[in-house]
């Protein structure tokens, strides 16, 4: 039975993981740009939870478009002022430059809202279900779902608006997708937004769950850099397969070696992913 | 010949610092010497073969590591060093070998997930170092002036020595092969250039100096702590410092490493509570306006009035 | 005399295709051979699997005497085997005289980085590239760019060399140039295989023809036997054109 609770725990810890990288897996296939903003990224989308629920008691799940859509402004206008200017510049450059804006932003978020870590405490918890021994606390699996949901949205979005199809015409072929009359330059700013409307929103899922700050931004990077590797570069079923791969690795990992290991098991996985199955589990790019 | 007498003329001047006894000066040269080392280690990899390594601040760990671990069982701080170096310079080769195959954004996560994998290893292993206690390291009965100074020639010792090794490397066949790959790697395959083995040296060579730099570190400051050695600026800094100073060049990035400790210095005592922010800022507006550094940049403008006066 | 270079049933698959489908064939030292076939026919990826760049699938390679099949492609290329890229590959950012000077300091097994550096000098200044030793690649033109592929290749002092569409893109008195180039370097003892997807270029200046179709091997023959063989016409203009050409009682 405690397999099963094990196998529980890390579904719901999964689908927020999926979440998590969704966004930076999207930016990272269409953009070729590696966001090291991200992890801050959500963390803000956690503080305008936590605001939004001390200020003026609105219930995370609420606040989730609101937060996505600020995360969506900011992302947006960095992308179009500043990382357009390095977009086909090497590698290290791109992964420089979004390294020295995460310092300014993480700062920022330091200065605004100290180092401690805060905690977003519901007033009325929806408890828990328990069946068959495995106990699920409802706004976790409630978080999860959402998380899910929101996933999925973004994949319909992809596959059926025509914003969507733009996207993976760049996502495929740069240059082609321009010769057939596709704004890149806009694409690129709007995946960019786009990715950060996922990452503000995932923040706002993990606020009932995680303590809030600034210095979480690494754990969530770190997650999205494993759950892109784990699932495949750049597709939301890509992102979805990682994250839940992730999260039943973590829990099974953490049940047998010690929560401590987390961080190296999953690591390791990602370096021995790299170099075996670079394309990842589902082992094919693109949205198809 | 011109860089050799560069280097003499730069040892010795630097060497003189060292009769100085202001220990905040001291502080400062021990400091640059240590940048240099790192971002001129970088550059073998980064710069010159062109592969974007995040790895320094996992060998600079790992030598600050094996040092501490070696003199806490009493062995001399000199054969700690020593090991320092070989088992940094051994881990890169190993570890090389299978993540110098992968490329661009894969190549960086994979050497910057080493350092986050050894760190968490540290951590955990608390018998042997202490965890996130962090380590003590054995004090020098020394007056504390006398110990700036000789940790200040310490550190500028391995500068010279990694300065020396960069020139023999710049001007020779290891070198030119880091070029060729860096230029074009399956054509430098096709040319004969063994590409995975020249890469690994390249790695390797960027993690030696490295660690010998993160044990001689342990010792200067008496106490490490994973979140300390394994801290991930002590990969991005010597990355700024060479893109600062021109990626690939051969003093490049000890020019580099002047200006960004000038600028870090100023930003430390100026603006404490948001020195990262403005570090931040510092690397923004370097990638935007001074992509290929500033001695290129100079050199393009000098270049320009020259040509206007002619 | 025994063969420089020998492929026994080379296939090649990229997935299900068989870019080079069971290709035996023989290739004596001294010999200019032309390597023709339409596009597609899998001429490029001949010398991908020869060159190590992409290994056979099935078959066995032998170059001077070892088997190569398996061998790295730093390390044939270091045992004589150069090649040109129908795609010009330089360093861009080098000089001249670096990028050629890289082919004889490694593959050329040249000690000395300084006398790579002068021979690759002499190299420039054989295939017209002499005042222009200092230049970065990238600034130079197609047809000089294509010329420092030669040189870059010679200077790997090789005893066999491809020359993979050298003639593409370039007009026709830049054409004779190089074809004068390649009689030069083919003097002086080096092996040569010739591919082209113009039957034209390669007639003049090859001792044997090869034809590839669809990955396989069609003919092997004299240039005139190939330029009369009914199956290599087929290939090149379609069936039904050769047959009333045939029936004309014509030929090309």
């Amino acid at each position: 039975m405690i397999y099963l609770q094990i196998l529980a725990n890390g579904l719901a810890l999964g689908g927020l993981y999926a979440c998590i990288a969704v966004g930076f897996s999207l930016v990272w296939g269409v953009l070729n740009v590696i966001n090291l903003l991200h992890g801050s990224m959500i963390v803000l989308g956690s503080y305008i939870a936590l605001f939004a629920y001390t200020t003026f008691g609105i219930h995370p799940f609420l606040t989730v478009p609101i937060a996505g859509g600020i995360v969506f402004a900011l992302t947006y206008a960095l992308q179009r002022g500043i990382i357009n200017r390095v977009i086909a510049a090497p590698v290290l450059m791109t992964l420089t430059l979004t390294f020295g804006l995460d310092l300014i932003f993480n700062n920022a978020m330091l200065t605004a809202f100290k180092a401690d870590y805060r905690k977003l405490i519901l007033e009325n918890p929806l408890g828990s279900w328990s069946f068959s021994g495995v106990t699920l606390p409802v706004d976790r699996i409630a978080a999860m779902a959402l998380a899910m949901l929101l996933t999925l949205m973004l994949f319909r979005l992809l596959k059926d608006s025509r914003i969507g199809r733009a996207i993976v015409a760049v996502r495929m072929d740069r240059d082609a997708a321009a010769l057939m009359g596709v704004d890149v330059m806009k694409i690129n700013a709007i995946t960019f937004g786009i990715g950060g409307f996922m990452a503000g929103a995932a923040g706002c899922l993990l606020s009932i769950i995680f303590p809030i700050s600034p210095l979480n931004s690494t754990v969530y990077l770190g997650k999205s850099f494993v759950v892109c590797v784990l699932g495949g570069l750049g597709s939301v079923p890509g992102a979805i397969v990682g994250g839940l791969a992730l999260g039943i690795i973590e829990s099974f990992g953490a049940f047998f070696l010690g929560p401590e290991h987390a961080v190296t098991l999953a690591f390791s996985l990602l370096i021995v992913f790299l170099i075996v199955r670079p394309t990842g589990l589902l082992g094919k790019k693109g949205y198809e | 010949m011109r860089d050799w007498l560069i280097l003499g003329v730069g040892t010795l001047l630097f060497g003189l610092l060292a009769l100085s006894g202001d220990t905040y000066l001291l502080r400062l040269g021990t400091m640059l010497a240590m940048y240099a080392v790192l971002a001129m280690s970088w550059n073998f990899i980064g710069g010159m073969t062109g592969y974007p390594s995040f790895a320094t601040a996992a060998f600079f760990g790992l030598g600050a590591y094996t040092s501490a671990i070696l003199q806490a069982a009493q062995m001399p701080m000199a054969v700690g060093w020593a090991a320092a170096g070989l088992v940094a310079g051994g881990f890169a080769l190993l570890i090389g070998l299978p993540i110098l195959r992968l490329k661009g954004h894969y190549f960086a996560i994979a050497s910057l997930s080493i350092g986050e994998i050894l760190r968490e290893v540290v951590n955990t292993s608390e018998e042997i170092t202490g965890g996130g206690m962090g380590m003590n390291l054995p004090l020098l009965r020394l007056p504390p002036e006398v110990q700036a100074q000789a940790f200040y020639l310490c550190m500028l010792g391995l500068a010279v020595l990694t300065t020396a090794v960069a020139i023999l490397v710049h001007h020779g066949r290891l070198g030119f092969a880091f070029r060729c790959i860096e230029q074009n790697e399956d054509a430098a395959t096709v040319l004969g250039v063994d590409t995975r083995t020249f890469k690994t040296a390249a790695f390797g060579l960027s993690a030696v100096f490295s660690g010998v730099a993160g044990a001689i570190y342990g010792n200067w400051v008496h106490y490490i702590e994973p979140l300390d050695v394994f801290d991930i600026m002590h990969s991005v800094k010597p990355l700024v410092m060479v893109l600062l100073g021109g990626l690939g060049t051969l003093f490049g990035p000890i020019f580099g490493a002047i200006v960004f400790l000038a600028l870090e210095e100023a930003v430390w005592r100026n603006f404490l509570g948001v020195h990262a922010a403005v570090l931040g800022v510092l690397i923004v507006a370097m990638v935007l306006f001074l992509p290929r550094g500033l001695a290129t940049s100079f050199e393009q403008i000098a270049r320009r009035f020259r040509g206007k006066a002619a | 005399m025994s063969a420089l270079l020998t492929l026994d049933g080379v296939s090649r698959s990229f997935g299900g295709l068989r870019a080079v489908d069971n290709v035996s064939l023989e290739i004596a030292p001294g010999e200019i051979v032309g390597l023709i076939g339409p596009n597609g026919a899998g001429k490029s990826t001949l010398i991908n699997v020869v060159s190590g760049v992409h290994p056979a699938t099935a078959g066995r390679v032998v170059f001077d005497g070892r088997d190569i099949t398996r061998a790295k492609p730093h390390a044939i290329a270091r045992g004589g085997v150069a090649r040109t890229f129908q795609v010009v590959q330089p360093f861009p950012n080098m000089t001249v005289r670096e990028n050629i000077a890289a082919g004889g300091a490694f593959a050329g097994r040249i000690a000395s980085l300084k006398q790579a550096m002068q021979e690759a000098g002499e190299l420039a200044a054989g295939v017209g590239l002499g005042d222009l030793v200092d230049q970065p690649a990238n600034t130079l033109t197609l047809a000089r760019r294509k010329r420092l592929e030669l040189a870059k290749s010679l200077a790997m002092k090789p005893k066999l060399l491809f020359l993979d569409e050298v003639n593409a893109g370039l007009n026709p008195a830049e054409i004779d140039d190089a074809l004068a180039l390649i009689r030069r370097i083919a003097e002086q003892g080096v092996t040569i295989v010739l591919v082209e997807h113009l039957m034209k270029v390669v007639v003049g200046i090859s001792e044997r023809i090869v034809v590839l179709q669809n990955g396989a091997l069609i003919a092997d023959d004299t240039p005139e036997a190939v330029l009369n063989n009914q199956k290599v016409i087929e290939a090149y203009l379609g069936k039904k054109y050769a047959a009333a050409l045939s029936a004309e009682g014509g030929g090309p």
